[in-house]
């Protein structure tokens, strides 16, 4: 054991370098996933089906597809095309797509649980589409939508591990170089467990306090600093509504 | 006050209706709502539509706004063709951009008010002049705060409307409908989602705007003394069809039509 713990302390920096590698590939993801999901979704809300027909097949087929595939497609094939992308950069466009289209749905799901009265005020007020989404519908899909963003993007931090076979040294390979070293399978994979629950955790935290801020801004729910604090939440707060 | 006057005929330049419906028909499945349904409201006037649940009122309310959209018949606005008009002998819809025209004009008060969560009262009533009428922020932050003085908000104008009870929040969406400046207003059953306490408050609120304007009103409710104060004309319904037509004296005191003494008897006791 204690010769585990000093290739630990060898492999850290090493570690820390495939933390940092398995954090690009997943905000990089995570940043393609939500513009993506964001478009697809209120494609998918189209009059037009000239616009909703394509954005189902994309999303189908990116959803359905597995994403080892899709990796493997987009760094051995792709070039076969003469289109060749950097290791990095196929590990953020194949989660961007693969999640994409997950998020895409969570997208619609959110915006059609907007009361429809508040698509109705906005008519009645005469807003053009694109002002009615961006300033008032949005706003209140995004309260609704982060848990379950939440749980997509820790999906996607796991399923980055997948990079490993695109030649990328993220956590999962260093983990495996970790093994290599102190032959101890039982050590080394339960250090892996930790540092992908921890990178998994602040993820998580960070979305939490992104959900308290934008439920916040549709008036409902305590502040960050009420629930970071964990002082009693104010009774006035949303009471008196009918 | 204007004086109740007959409804003028469509297509005058000079006297067209405020609002016409022709042969109006709006069917949800198989249930036939409004089976050619044709009034009209002149300019200024304020008519009450009475009638009991599932007649057809709030539809007519909704085609006005174009929250739903009519099988058939026309809809006219100062005369204009609405949603709908004739071209080579058939009845074609008319582009949403000619529709946002004359959209404008007509303002909506909803029963459930419908305000913004995400922006405070001040944002939810300068929203739409800024952003769908090009005001200056200034020239419409000054036509909100005389807005929410006239509804009696004016000290909730930075809070949100989460923090204010259902009759604060109808009093602001009176006031964020009327920032538009609209010549026809819609009031759909305003009081209906409100604790009884709190009605007395709207209906005072819109009293006081019924005879300081000219606005022309279209107005469902189920307070009768409401309908008879500040209407010109009320109209009852049943079964989508006006069964009976009269002024609120005559309506509420020597209703002719079975349907209309029945109706009245129920809600008045």
């Amino acid at each position: 054991m204690p010769d585990n713990l000093q290739s630990l302390v060898d492999a850290l920096p090493r570690l820390g370098e495939g933390v940092v590698v398995t954090l690009q590939l997943t905000l990089g993801g995570a940043a393609l996933a939500f513009v993506l999901a964001v478009a697809l979704g209120l494609a998918a809300r189209a009059r037009s089906l000239w616009l909703r027909t394509p954005t189902r097949v994309v999303v189908e087929f990116f959803r359905g597809t597995s994403l080892v595939v899709q990796l493997f497609w987009l760094f051995y094939v792709l070039p076969v095309f003469g289109f060749r992308l950097e290791s990095m950069a196929v590990g953020i466009v194949a989660l961007g797509l693969n999640y994409g289209a997950y998020g895409s749905e969570v997208v619609r799901g959110s915006l059609n649980a907007v009361p429809v009265g508040q698509w109705e005020a906005t008519k009645a007020l005469s807003l053009g589409p694109v002002h009615r989404v961006r300033r008032v519908i949005l706003p209140q899909a995004w309260a609704l939508m982060i848990p379950l963003l939440t749980n997509l993007l820790i999906q996607l931090l796991k399923g980055s591990a997948l990079a490993t076979y695109i030649l990328l040294h993220d956590v999962n390979y260093e983990i495996g170089q970790l093994r290599i070293a102190t032959r101890d399978t039982f050590f080394s994979y339960a250090v892996g467990l930790l540092v992908y629950f921890a990178l998994a955790y602040v993820l998580t935290l960070g979305m939490n306090a992104l959900e308290v801020r934008a439920k916040r801004r549709v008036g409902a729910g305590p502040t960050l600093r009420e629930v970071v604090r964990l002082a009693p939440v104010p009774t006035s707060v949303g009471a008196g509504a009918a | 006050m204007p004086e109740p006057h007959a409804p003028t005929p469509a297509g005058d330049p000079t006297g067209a209706p405020a609002i016409e419906l022709v042969d109006v028909v709006k069917r949800f499945g198989a249930t036939t709502v409004l089976d050619g349904l044709s009034f009209a409201v002149a300019k200024g006037e304020r008519v009450a539509l009475i009638g009991p649940s599932g007649s057809g009122k709030t539809t007519i309310l909704r085609l006005l706004m174009t929250l739903e959209e009519a099988d058939g018949g026309f809809l006219y606005v100062d005369g204009e063709p609405y949603t709908h008009e004739v071209r080579d002998g058939r009845r074609v819809p008319i582009p949403e951009k000619r529709r946002r025209r004359v959209r404008r004009r007509v303002g909506m008060v909803f029963q459930q008010f419908n305000l913004f969560p995400n922006m405070t009262v001040l944002g939810n009533i300068i929203e739409a002049p800024v952003h769908a009428l090009g005001l200056a922020r200034e020239e419409a932050v000054a036509r909100a705060d005389r807005l929410l003085e006239q509804v009696g908000m004016a000290d909730k104008r930075d809070a949100r409307p989460t923090a204010l009870s259902g009759g604060q929040q109808q009093r602001v969406a009176i006031a964020r409908a009327l920032a538009m400046d609209p010549e026809i207003l819609l009031l759909d059953e305003v009081t209906s989602a409100l604790d009884p306490e709190l009605v007395v408050d709207v209906l005072e609120v819109l009293r006081t705007l019924a005879e300081t304007t000219d606005l022309t009103m279209l107005i469902v409710t189920h307070e009768m003394q409401f309908a008879r104060d500040v209407s010109h004309r009320v109209l009852m319904f049943d079964r989508g069809r006006i069964v009976e037509e009269a002024d609120p004296e005559t309506m509420f005191t020597a209703p002719t039509h079975v349907r209309t003494q029945a109706f009245l008897k129920a809600v008045l006791g």
